[in-house]
């Protein structure tokens, strides 16, 4: 026998998959999907439809009308705007915090760098249940309570996750670069800004994503600091 | 290394502050306060008043508080197990070099990308035991279908099943991992004889467990966290019955909101926190320690 021959043929990768692989794919597939077009035939039915029996994925008559009652009934474009406000500043403060941060981690030299960048790391540990309660006494006293504030403000002072990713994306770019432009005459800061961000992108785009999922999906926050219904998220 | 300017010896400080100030306010100053706040009693009426480790021996005689911390436990230890049993078969799957990988791979990933909430008021149909996916599903299967999230036995179970659903992140991790291990490997193994399972069990697990530790480890943190579902899916019926038929689904973090945020107990809020805080850092300490028995770096080498 030719064991080169059974290498091919047998194991995961260079295998041609069998027709029971795609039947359990698409079972599951199936499984995942149903809630979803669940919703999706639900939400052209009248509650006559949904709790029919059985259930009708593809009903006689559809309410379209649904979808506009959403959008007028409940102020709809006035929360998805007050979700999007909080999360284009979010996103702001996140990119250009973490990125600095990141960048005096990664490039520059100083006293006890090591040790406050493992500090920074060990505070990803933490649940944020512990910090929530003197976090909201402390917008309270400052009159922040239903205002955006304390939404907001602290993506301007950096995120451990993200500058730990970002620092281990900055580490792979040759500090040559820094080295010509500082003879250049350079400044740090124009280094970050001209060079370092410039190549980083894909990073700063990954940050970037899990940022906005994050915020527009956030739901704690929101439900603790505000109140009044005029400044409510969607998730509310 | 670049060379260091006398004129620079504070540049590094200055890219940092941002971190260390957040650090200083939204960190270490809250934990500290919150420390100090678990040995009071405060209600935010009067001033908060010096108890010591009261609110800690009521919290271990505080019947709802040991419900809540089972409840937690049952979750974690049924939803992360099998969620990265669940995740990992997934990948295996999609590792076998499938057509239309990207499509299947969206399908799996979508649910964990959408909104919690919008996801928990979805399931919430689902469960419906009348007319709910799930129980038609059953009925057409003849089996008739328990009362899910209106049950005490079956509430915390749904909750699991639901998390299931959202495997799709460490789904994606798993898959990459696999992709990572070496073919030769497998090709060396195969000449030695091993068969599809123990190339499995002996190249493809130490290859993947830094993907299955981190995953193990985020579930852990994650699971003992589970606030969201409990909240919106169990106490839409009325206001202050968040916890579930007889508090099946009051999870720790659920029982801390309820009791900083409506009773305004704040010292007995802070230190059901730092309870949870402790339990999370001695389980993820206990991981690390045994994870240094299986989990397998290659750099190590």
């Amino acid at each position: 026998m030719n064991p080169l021959k059974n290498i091919r043929q047998a194991g995961s990768p260079g295998a041609t998959p069998s027709p029971i692989l795609y039947l359990a794919l698409g079972g599951l597939s199936i499984l995942f999907l149903s809630p979803f077009a669940w919703m999706l035939s639900a939400s052209v039915q009248d509650l006559a439809g949904i709790f029919a029996h059985p259930f009708r994925w593809l009903p006689d008559t559809y309410r379209w009308e649904n979808y506009r009652q959403v959008t007028s009934l409940l102020p709809f474009w006035r929360y998805a705007g007050n979700t999007l406000f909080i999360t284009v500043l979010v996103l702001t403060g996140t990119l250009i915090s973490c990125s600095l941060v990141a960048f005096g981690f990664s490039r520059l030299r100083f006293r006890g760098r090591e040790t406050l960048f493992a500090l920074c790391l060990s505070t990803m540990m933490l649940p944020g249940q512990v910090t929530i309660i003197p976090l909201y006494l402390l917008f309270a006293r400052l009159g922040w309570v239903d205002t955006y504030y304390p939404l907001i403000l602290p993506a301007f002072f950096g995120s451990p996750f993200y500058i730990f990713l970002l620092r281990q994306f900055f580490l792979t770019i040759p500090t040559e670069y820094d080295e010509a432009a500082l003879l250049d005459g350079a400044s740090r800061f124009r280094i970050y800004w001209s060079i370092i961000l410039p190549l980083a992108k894909p990073a700063l785009i990954t940050v970037a994503l899990f940022t906005f999922i994050g915020t527009w999906n956030d739901f704690f926050g929101p439900l603790i600091y505000i109140n009044s219904p005029d400044r409510a998220t969607q998730t509310h | 290394m670049i060379p260091r300017r006398r004129s620079e010896r504070w540049t590094g400080y200055i890219f940092i502050a941002p971190w260390a100030i957040g650090f200083l306010v939204f960190t270490a100053g809250p934990m500290i306060a919150s420390l100090l706040l678990s040995f009071t009693s405060w209600t935010m009426l009067s001033p908060p008043s010096w108890v010591g480790l009261e609110n800690f021996d009521r919290l271990f005689e505080d019947p709802l508080f040991l419900r809540s911390l089972w409840n937690t436990v049952f979750y974690v230890l049924l939803s992360v197990p099998l969620g990265t049993c669940l995740a990992l078969g997934l990948a295996l799957l999609l590792d076998q070099k499938v057509r239309g990988l990207s499509i299947f791979r969206t399908i799996f990933f979508l649910p964990s990308v959408t909104n919690i909430v919008a996801v928990s008021i979805l399931w919430l149909w689902v469960f419906n035991p009348e007319f709910g996916l799930l129980n038609s599903g059953l009925r057409a299967l003849g089996v008739e279908g328990p009362l899910w999230l209106q049950s005490e036995a079956w509430a915390k179970p749904a909750l699991v099943i639901m998390s299931l659903w959202g495997v799709g992140g460490s789904m994606i991790i798993f898959l990459a991992a696999l992709q990572g291990v070496p073919h030769e490997l497998h090709e060396a193994a195969q000449l030695d004889g091993a068969g599809s399972v123990r190339r499995f069990i002996h190249v493809t697990l130490p290859m993947i467990s830094p993907a299955l530790f981190f995953s193990l480890l985020m579930g852990l943190i994650g699971g003992f966290q589970v606030f969201t579902q409990a909240f919106v899916m169990t106490g839409t019926a009325q206001p202050g019955s968040e916890g579930g038929p007889n508090n099946a689904t009051l999870f720790m973090v659920l029982y801390l909101y309820k009791k900083a945020f409506m009773d305004f107990k704040m010292g007995y809020a802070s230190a059901l926190a730092w309870v949870l805080f402790f339990i999370i850092l001695v389980l993820t300490l206990v991981q690390k320690r045994i994870g240094q028995r299986w989990v397998h770096y290659e750099a190590e080498e």
